[in-house]
């Protein structure tokens, strides 16, 4: 197929492409579980809760127990140190990124969590990286604390013997011991 | 409770192929293009496949820059994501040398200057990007 252009157009570049963004304004609001976990945050803590039923510490708990459909009554402060149980090494830029390349994404499970987390892992070289790896929080400044999970900058390793994860993902049994946070 | 705004933002950016592509190029250089239908009429914007026969349409003329309102809707209280932020009406307008209407913002000042058979002109904009935007809007053509 030719195109016959009005001999206005012949001699200009030629446009190929056009910007169609798309934009999508919510007003949200952070429920019950949400809006305490993150009032948390304001004070330095990590808040999980509870299924009353098979006692799986949830954070940040969404309010209810999926395998029992009960409310997480049971408000639980874990420590922070958690196992990275997987990650990703970013390599390629995305619009809007503000991360220096590589860098280390991770999902971590907090000791005393049956859930995991994802943030970033700093303070460590991509290919140090690994699952079972320990790791803690790097908070802000208290000063500097808002209700949002951007209060924790990111986690960094933790020197502790690695826990062991026997597949990508899979959740880590802590025991009676540790479970509620006891380090 | 706590509440917060959330923004999602996609910036999606498309290729536009040959034929809607020299619509945006005219837009551009501020001419106004549709393209030859297998019965000959112009349709504008310009479509890639004759809407009846399915044929490769490969003919782009010159339209406008006048036209003429078909149809319109008065918007009394635009919000922040319409194009003007004063009232103004959405108009088919039907381009001089075009057998089909487009879509366009006229902004007419009140409802009682628009009509079916009122007369627009395009208002460009001076920076111009190869969009539809790049007619900021039309407005209605001065008699004399
Ligand atoms: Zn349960």
């Amino acid at each position: 197929m030719t195109l016959v252009l009005p001999e206005s157009l012949r001699d200009v570049e030629a446009v190929t492409r056009v910007a169609t963004p798309a934009r999508l304004e919510y007003d949200f609001t952070a429920g019950r579980a949400t809006t305490t976990f993150l009032r948390g945050i304001l004070e330095h803590k990590i808040l999980g809760e509870a299924c009353p039923i098979c006692h799986k510490v949830y954070v940040p708990s969404r309010g209810a127990c999926p395998s029992h459909g009960v409310p997480t009554s049971e408000i639980v402060e874990l420590a922070g140190p958690g196992v990275l149980v997987s990650y990703c090494v970013v390599n390629v830029a995305f619009h809007g990124s503000v991360m220096e390349l590589p860098y280390v994404g991770g999902l971590i499970q907090l000791e005393g969590a049956d859930m995991f987390l994802m943030h970033l892992i700093q303070e460590a070289s991509p290919d140090e990286v690994r699952i079972g790896q320990w790791v803690e929080p790097v908070w802000r400044d208290d000063a500097d604390l808002e209700a949002t999970l951007e209060s924790i900058r990111y986690f960094r390793p933790l020197d502790r013997p690695d826990a062991t994860v026997d597949e990508a993902g899979h959740v880590v049994s802590w025991g009676p011991a540790t479970r509620g946070g006891a380090a | 409770m706590l509440r917060a705004p959330l923004v999602i933002e996609y910036p999606f950016e498309r290729t536009t192929g040959p034929v809607v592509g020299a619509f945006l190029t005219g837009l551009r250089e501020r001419i106004l293009v549709g393209i030859t239908g297998a019965d000959g009429r112009v349709i504008v914007p310009p479509i890639e496949y004759d809407p009846v026969t399915a044929e490769d349409l490969t003919e782009l003329v010159e339209v406008g820059p006048g036209g003429v309102v078909t149809a319109c809707a008065w918007v009394a209280r635009p919000d922040a994501r319409q194009p003007l932020d004063h009232p103004f009406a959405w108009a088919l307008i039907r381009l001089d040398g075009a057998d089909t209407a487009m879509v366009h913002v006229v902004d007419a000042g009140s409802p009682d200057r628009i009509a079916v058979g009122t007369r627009v002109t395009p208002r460009w904009r001076d920076e111009r990007v190869g969009a539809i935007g790049d007619i900021e809007c039309f407005v209605i053509e001065e008699t004399s």
